[in-house]
């Protein structure tokens, strides 16, 4: 293996960079409506607590693994559990940590085109003088790349490539180049983020319209914020608490221990790890908490964001917009600019965090050079990327079906990170050992970490862990947990939704579909998507395997460095 | 707004930012570890 000496340049580029890992799409677009779905205000009281519980603790595990497996030179999640436990079995559940972040990049560098495709939008005047039904259109003719929205041929597939080379060229000049995109990033998206919750949270009913006469701002605020304490009495609410925390953090990818073995030996931990923590709270809770909620019942009301399919991403990409082009000409090209320029930095400052662990791992163990590493990322990520801009289907409403962008999202993007964060809490608590791990989190440390947290990592954080992964393997229908523990006491079994992992790897919902269509046009597409599916869950499987070979070629070659060397 | 939403969001709102600011200025005032080389 070859010797980096690459080090962060500062402490505050660090932080940021990881603060960037984590912020993402989600803080702005996922955390509001789960808050909404699941409690509204209460859901911030289940949230703090997995945050203290689950989520600190899953950030201490992290850093401090990175930075020991840094001490040894592996800059990988392979070999950092390798330097953990000699079992051969760590290694290639270390391969989680790079198989993750490249098919995570190969679709999230995909969003973050769309991005960048609608700053351009927004910038040159696309939206101008469309109506809400035409904007909403728009993105779904963005993604059927087999038409064009500006003349531009396969303009999603550009869009894509453009970002791909931006990421690969960023990452190309190694930790200076994610640092110094983190410095002007995670600031940029805090001025945009704070220009538009300042505008949420004084829009009131000034957006109201002939169309929408009820519309009022402060609707919104409440709908999201108003506390419905008896819903913390439900397990869904809980669950939804943990699996956002999980997710916002950007735990069990493998990027948190690949930036952190970039650490000095006695760098602390303990306090960087929290700092890049409430950053990422603070922009998910204070800010996206105060963007797109309030701004969208400002000008529709809120019955309308009541309605299916008027959240996520098609509220942020088929309404924004629109709502964007009632603030005048010059506000709505900058408040396009500002919306997608900080959705864009939210999401390069993660994709970028996901070059760097099959970067750390081409050059640590095959000893390949750092731009030709970027390269690598690059056309790996574009093999198995491509898929996911391609692979889609139309639905009978003209809407867009990226099939393989779900499987990628399910698979890499939900279920590699929980079984890794488990297995990872499992390896530092119980394997490594609490005492050893303990002493991890306190060396170098500018921060005292309170006693009680060695037994919250010990038994409460891995016991969430399994709890979380058990409630998206049997996730009962319509997620009512109450109803599925009543019909198993009385004697029903376990009714399965379809969005449990059981059947989602059975593709349950879509083979009942296919039984219950008669429409030859309807099942055709089905089909295809069923096809896509498995496409998709090849090239995964594909992914998971190359790279566990080339771990396999590297333990070897270690071995016979170490023969040679005695 | 009604006052429990607004209650609670500016809770969330103060304890987050709170921590996120006290965290970040122990941060900024903690001198770096020396280097060994030193």
């Amino acid at each position: 293996m070859s010797k980096q000496n690459e080090k962060w340049g500062s402490r505050v580029g660090l932080i940021l960079a990881m603060a960037g890992n984590a912020v993402g799409l989600g803080n702005f677009l996922r955390f509001p409506a789960q808050a909404v779905a699941n409690g509204g205000g209460a859901f911030i009281i289940p949230y703090l607590v997995c945050f203290l519980l689950m989520g600190i603790p899953l950030l201490w595990i992290e850093w401090s693994m990175g930075r020991f497996g840094g001490k040894f030179g592996n800059h990988s999640t392979p070999f950092i559990l390798d330097s953990m436990d000699k079992r051969r079995f760590w290694k290639y559940f270390g391969v989680f940590g790079i198989f993750t972040n490249i098919a995570v990049a190969a679709y999230y560098c995909y969003i973050e085109s769309w991005t960048l495709s609608y700053v351009f939008h927004s910038i040159a005047g696309t939206f101008d003088g469309k109506t809400m039904t035409e904007v909403s259109a728009f993105f779904f003719k963005y993604l059927d790349v087999s038409r064009s929205t500006t003349g531009i041929p396969y303009e999603a597939v550009v869009f894509y490539i453009i970002c791909l080379i931006i990421n690969t060229y960023i990452l190309s000049r190694g930790l200076k180049g994610v640092e110094s995109a983190a410095k002007i990033g995670i600031p940029m998206l805090l001025i945009f983020g704070a220009f538009l919750a300042v505008r949420g949270l004084t829009l009131g009913t000034s957006g109201a319209s002939p169309e929408f006469p009820d519309a009022n701002a402060l609707d919104g605020l409440n709908f999201l914020w108003t506390p419905q304490y008896d819903s913390l009495s439900n397990p869904k609410v809980w669950l939804a608490a943990a699996g956002q925390i999980f997710f916002t953090l950007s735990v069990g990818m493998g990027t948190v221990h690949c930036y952190a073995a970039y650490l000095r030996e006695k760098d602390d931990v303990a306090l960087n790890a929290v700092s890049a923590g409430f950053t990422n709270e603070f922009v998910e809770v204070v800010l996206g908490g105060a963007i797109v909620i309030p701004i969208a019942a400002g000008y529709f009301g809120v019955d309308w964001l009541t309605q299916p399919g008027n959240s996520g991403f098609g509220l942020a990409f088929q309404s924004m917009p629109f709502l964007f082009e009632k603030w005048g000409p010059i506000f709505s090209m900058l408040a396009g600019l500002f919306w997608f320029g900080l959705l864009f930095f939210a999401g390069i400052t993660s994709s970028l965090a996901m070059g760097t662990p099959l970067m750390g791992f081409l050059q640590d163990e095959f000893n390949v050079k750092r731009n030709k590493a970027a390269i690598t990322f690059g056309l790996i990520v574009l093999i198995m990327g491509l898929p996911t801009v391609l692979l889609y289907t139309l639905r009978a409403n003209g809407s867009v079906n990226l099939v393989a962008f779900g499987e990628y999202d399910y698979w890499a993007g939900t279920v590699s990170l929980v079984v890794f964060a488990m297995a990872e809490t499992i390896l530092f608590a119980w394997i490594f050992g609490m005492k050893k791990g303990w002493a991890e989190i306190n060396s170098g440390a500018d921060l005292k970490v309170p006693i009680i947290y060695r037994y919250i990592i010990k038994y409460i954080t891995p016991v969430m862990l399994i709890i979380v992964f058990l409630g998206a393997l049997i996730t009962p229908l319509g997620n009512d947990w109450i109803g599925a523990f009543n019909s198993l006491t009385a004697g029903n079994g376990w009714p399965l939704d379809n969005e449990s992992l059981i059947n989602m790897l059975r593709l349950n919902g879509l083979n009942e579909e296919i039984k219950n269509t008669t429409d030859v046009d309807t099942l055709a597409i089905l089909k295809q998507n069923r096809t896509y599916s498995y496409i998709a869950r090849a090239l995964l499987i594909g992914l998971f395997t190359g790279i566990s070979w080339l771990v396999f070629i590297a333990y070897r070659k270690r071995q016979h460095s170490e023969l040679n060397a005695n | 707004m009604n006052t429990d939403a607004l209650i609670i969001m500016i809770s969330a709102q103060v304890i987050i930012t709170s921590c996120m600011v006290y965290f970040f200025i122990r941060v900024i005032k903690t001198p770096p570890p020396k280097d060994d080389n030193e």
